[in-house]
């Protein structure tokens, strides 16, 4: 039969064998299950972090850089001052806020200490700079130019003035890569505002758009309720601004009400952000308090029990 | 000396495809960023096919995840498929008019766009939107342009 000379010629006539192609796809096939299970592609490119992914970040965010310093340099007195006043204004309301916010402060410490709670509300920052990369536009990730060597860790919550804005996903030597709250991967668990309801907001995909379908039917749910974070879960502190929803309609199903939020954080414009120091709190429950000192027969809950206390 | 010429061509033009992959754009023109990588990476497959082997691409997508990807071996098993199918149909691509590479160009991204789906897919991550499906389009457009310029340089280079 002709096949033995149909496949020499298939061989002979392509400079490429389709044996070598299966054996290129099961590799790649192989390092990518592998990554999915392991991970390994973050520790490669920890590894190739300071020599080759770094540098090549710094080397293609220069041309966005030099644009910008240009900019600067020919912008005419007109803007600049147009924007010093906007500046000016902004800084004098949002001293008005800081003072208000102050008495809330002084409230809270007070009425903390009353509680006997041993946090504080001050906050440890850092302040870090975008780099001007672009990863995967329909993946939303972010470069911040501090990394390892700053004391950047995984998981750091990162926010800008107006609200959340993602978490480090990844850390590099002297960079650090977030995933934004809008990646349709992450989740943040959010309360809202005005009613104290827990849910969650989904990234949708969309910069301007987070998704929260599962609300329950009967709550109550307006355009305009203000998302704050609730803390739970442990990786974003509680109390920071997430969105405002926008829509909130039944969702497919009929089982839940659906609502569509706008972020908080100018997710696509900020230049500067802050990364949360303080991890929030511990994952999990509380730690289980050391023995009581009266014998209890029962093995309750591990949550200390405050009946007994007078 | 020519071959020093080329080869260095070949290499800076890879390297700046790479570059030119992570420039930042303003927000509504991402998507329509071409994938420099594969547009490159098939001129040198059609018009240079010793040079560009399976190996070579594996390597170059296993760079370009480590650099901007996801998962390690995304990009290595697209570029893979795109070379292989380019040095199969490559006698015949090269002597298309433009307007034809041009829409086979076109059909190898938009190939290259289902596959990339595919394995998003398998790793578990939603479909991406519908602007998604733009870049190939694009793609196709500036083909034409990548392939003039770069004729043009190693016509220059060979003199």
């Amino acid at each position: 039969m002709p096949i033995a000379r149909d496949n020499a010629t298939l061989f002979a006539e392509g400079a490429v064998s389709t044996l070598r192609l299966i054996v290129y796809l099961v590799v790649a096939v192989a390092v990518m299950v592998l990554d999915h299970r392991g991970g390994y592609l973050a520790r490669v490119r920890a590894f190739a972090g300071a020599v080759l992914v770094e540098p090549a970040y710094r080397l293609a965010a220069l041309p966005a850089d030099v644009a910008r310093a240009a900019r600067t340099a020919v912008v005419t007195q007109d803007t600049l001052a147009r924007e010093n006043r906007e500046l000016r204004e902004q800084l004098l309301l949002a001293q008005a806020r800081l003072k208000r916010l102050d008495v809330l402060l002084v409230q809270n410490e007070r009425l903390k200490a009353l509680l006997d709670a041993q946090e504080n509300l001050g906050l440890a920052v850092k302040f870090a700079r975008l780099i001007d990369v672009d990863l995967d536009p329909f993946r939303h990730r972010i470069v911040l130019d501090a990394g390892a060597k700053q004391g950047v860790e995984v998981g750091q919550p990162v926010i800008d003035a107006q609200g959340v804005m993602g978490q480090v996903v990844q850390v590099l030597p002297n960079s650090s890569i977030v995933m934004l709250v809008t990646d349709p991967t992450h989740a943040i668990p959010v309360v809202i505002e005005r009613t104290g309801l827990r849910t969650i907001a989904y990234g949708s995909g969309a910069i301007d758009r987070l998704e929260l379908p599962n609300i329950p039917i009967s709550a109550d749910v307006r355009v305009g309720d203000r998302l704050m974070t609730s803390g739970l879960g442990g990786r974003f502190p509680a109390g920071f601004p997430v969105g405002e929803i926008v829509a909130a309609s039944s969702s497919d199903s009929g089982m839940f009400t659906a609502a569509i939020a706008h972020p908080a954080a100018a997710l696509d414009r900020s230049g500067e952000v802050l990364l949360l120091e303080d991890q929030p709190q511990p994952y999990g429950p509380p730690a289980p308090e050391p023995a009581p000192v009266r014998p209890s027969a029962e093995a309750g809950p591990p949550a200390p029990s405050r009946e007994g206390a007078p | 000396m020519t071959r020093r010429v080329q080869n260095w061509l070949f290499g800076a033009s890879l390297a700046l495809a790479f570059l030119l992959q992570m420039v930042p754009l303003p927000d509504v023109m991402l998507a329509f960023k071409p994938w420099w990588i594969g547009l490159l990476l098939v001129y040198w497959a059609i018009e240079t096919p010793e040079r560009v082997g399976l190996g070579l691409a594996f390597g170059l997508g296993l760079t370009a995840d480590v650099l901007t990807g996801e998962l390690l071996g995304e990009q290595a098993l697209r570029l893979v498929v795109l070379v292989f199918i380019v040095l199969r149909f490559r006698a015949r691509l090269r002597f298309f008019p433009m307007w034809q590479q041009m829409l086979a160009v076109l059909a190898l991204l938009l190939n290259d766009r289902v596959v990339a789906v595919m394995v998003r897919g398998f790793a578990g991550e939603a479909m991406p939107a519908w602007t998604f499906w733009i870049a190939p389009w694009t793609g196709a457009l500036a083909w034409p342009l990548l392939f003039l310029l770069f004729d043009a340089l190693r016509v220059r280079a060979k003199a």
